[in-house]
């Protein structure tokens, strides 16, 4: 279901909303092509699909594309994610040869409408040559990585460098991610859509199916943690942290994963994860299809604490949605997450799963503490993280992009 | 007759400038260096970038060298560095870098820390733009004021004070042009301090200003 902005004005403000069709007068028109590798699964898909209607409506001519790949090209972009987030992986020339080809071909399929866009952005690693191979351009391209790249594996990131080095700018979720590299380095957070499937306010009816889907009770506490089988996520980690804890306390945990078109290693990672489960009947493992919106939703609404245990994280969008949803956040010490959970005031940071197991005691010991938490975690987000400030940025960055680059633009 | 007051509003760009620093000295030498806004954004641009409201330290030096070198000594110190009491960003580095210096000469401790999360200066774009809402006469900026953006409070009260000669904001050099009737409100508002205060409690105390000074 596609929201309105005055939709979004009952959450965030009116002047909010006035603020992005100000903003957006100055960009009437203009052609916007976004590019990235899957329409559905993970937080980039989710973003644009509620990014680029947004966009439509302020007038700006947007547009979303997705390119084409085969599971060997997936492989080796996946080895990219990999390395890039500072596994020390080894490309063989064959599977660049491959990343090359199939970015060569998607060149071909898009070249006439990314040639005419007034600004192109090209979304992670995967379709990041598109620029070399599309020639002549008439606008700005811009590369976004969502991913957390603070210390990479250099040969990997060597060789990427060289496709974005030619970029106009580039955005970065974080500061400490950005690289040595010759234009402008934008840092703009990502963020949730409050209205979408994800994220709206659930009647109690829908909230109930979340017991039936995992097979809870409702008399022990739940923690929660959703996110792609992955071992950047530290789901192995999520299941010691969970028995630790419970050698103190009746608890249950839901292990709640998607499945992303561009992640081959998932299957693997699930298999591992359900060997290390055993037969455990609280550790309750989902692997849901990429549609699963509302169920995600009413799974991190019955969830007394939410985890996110990643050792690698470009943002933790999820860290978000359960924050929004009024939850406490224990995240792993690492890229977005510590731009969210705030130590002590929206959540824990931790670093082990004994500090997980230790924090996850403490709140379900404290339920005042708890619940401050949570409430604060929710005005956290809504002042910061909400898609009405993304897209403030990205019509603020469009606007210096088509008006010139000055310190200062006067409009 | 006086010009109509615009009101305009704003959105700050935040852009990675590739200088790192992992300890103190670092921090030193790069401070030496980098562009002038780097220190209009460590300083200023917290109060439109995710934060809470009201941080324990104002500045991203501060804060910095406490949460990563653990040096709360200098942290204090810099801490009560107020931006505002310099006429230039240039003295305002200046200053900075003595505060660092000096801690450097104190403690070999300091140049022993190394961060784990290094100091990575940035610099504000900010792009101006204009909301079509002009006001006419001095009882209209009260009755705007309450519903005023954070944003165009920023640039108003805060950016203004690198644009005007003076270092006023914006409100008090349009009231000024009306003669002393309002030399009041504007010794009123220059005693607000916008640098210890975040930006929705500013606008309650401009808000709070106005209302005694033009009474219903």
């Amino acid at each position: 279901m596609t929201q309105n902005l005055e939709s979004y004005a009952e959450i965030v403000g009116n002047d909010v909303v006035r603020h992005l069709r100000q903003l957006a007068d100055h960009l009437t028109g203009i052609k916007v092509v976004h590019v990235n590798s899957t329409r559905y699964g993970g937080g980039v898909a989710e973003i644009l699909a509620r990014l680029v209607p947004l966009k439509r409506e302020l007038g700006i001519d947007a547009s979303w594309e997705v390119i084409e790949g085969d599971k060997d090209f997936y492989d080796v972009t996946k080895k990219f994610h990999n390395g890039l987030q500072g596994n020390r992986v080894v490309i063989p020339e064959t599977q660049l040869g491959k990343y090359e080809e199939i970015n060569a071909e998607n060149a071909d399929r898009l070249r006439d409408k990314l040639k005419e866009a007034d600004v192109v952005v090209i979304h992670d690693p995967q379709p990041a040559p598109l620029l070399r191979l599309v020639g002549d351009h008439k606008g700005k391209w811009i590369w976004r990585c969502h991913i957390d790249i603070s210390r990479p594996h250099r040969p990997v990131w060597k060789y990427l460098r060289n496709y974005v080095s030619v970029y106009n700018a580039s955005i970065w979720s974080l500061s400490w991610f950005a690289q040595n590299l010759p234009h402008p380095q934008y840092i703009i957070p990502p963020s949730i859509d409050p209205l979408s499937e994800k994220n709206r306010q659930l009647k109690k009816s829908e909230i109930e199916k979340a017991f039936e889907l995992s097979g809870v009770d409702r008399e022990r506490p739940v923690v929660v943690q959703v996110s792609r089988f992955d071992r950047f996520k530290d789901p192995i980690g999520v299941i010691q942290a969970y028995r630790l804890a419970k050698t103190f306390m009746p608890l249950q945990l839901i292990l709640a994963g998607g499945e992303a078109a561009d992640d081959p290693e998932g299957d693997l990672v699930l298999k591992e994860v359900r060997n290390t489960a055993e037969d455990d009947p609280d550790v309750h493992i989902l692997n849901l299809p990429p549609d699963s919106h509302v169920e995600i939703n009413s799974l991190q609404r019955i969830a007394d604490i939410i985890l996110q245990k990643s050792i690698r994280e470009g943002f933790g969008l999820t860290v978000t949605e359960g924050m929004w949803k009024g939850k406490p956040v224990i995240g792993g010490d690492t890229g977005g997450i510590t731009l969210q959970v705030i130590d002590h005031h929206t959540g824990f940071l931790v670093h082990t799963p004994e500090g997980a197991a230790m924090r996850m005691r403490y709140l379900l010991t404290h339920d005042t503490i708890l619940k401050r938490m949570g409430k604060k975690a929710r005005t956290f987000v809504l002042e910061n993280f909400l898609l009405t400030r993304h897209l403030r940025e990205y019509l603020t960055l469009m606007v210096a992009l088509v008006k010139g680059m000055d310190e200062r633009i006067e409009l | 007759m006086q010009e109509p007051f615009i009101i305009k509003d704003c959105a700050l760009l935040a852009i990675a400038s590739g200088e790192k620093a992992h300890n103190l000295q670092e921090l030193a030498d790069r401070l030496v260096m980098v562009h002038a806004g780097c220190l209009y954004y460590h300083f200023w641009g917290g109060m439109l970038r995710p934060r809470f409201e009201d941080p324990e330290f104002r500045n991203d030096f501060a804060s910095w060298v406490r949460h990563e070198l653990h040096d709360e000594v200098l942290a204090e110190r810099l801490s009560i560095i107020i931006p505002t009491d310099y006429i230039d960003l240039e003295l305002l580095r200046q200053e900075l870098l003595e505060e660092i210096e000096e801690r450097l000469d104190e403690t070999e401790y300091s140049y022993l820390m190394r961060a784990q999360v290094p100091f990575n200066f940035i610099r504000s774009q900010i792009v101006v733009f204009d909301t079509h809402i002009r006001i006419k006469e001095p009882r209209g900026l009260k009755e705007i004021i309450p519903n005023l953006s954070r944003s165009s409070l920023f640039y108003h009260f805060i950016d203004a004070r690198r644009r005007i000669e003076g270092r006023h904001d914006d409100f008090s050099e349009w009231l000024s042009a009306f003669g002393k009737e309002y030399d009041e409100l504007i010794e009123a508002l220059s005693n607000v301090d916008p640098y210890l205060t975040g930006l929705s409690e500013m606008r309650e105390r401009v808000k709070r200003i106005f209302n005694r000074h033009m009474p219903d």
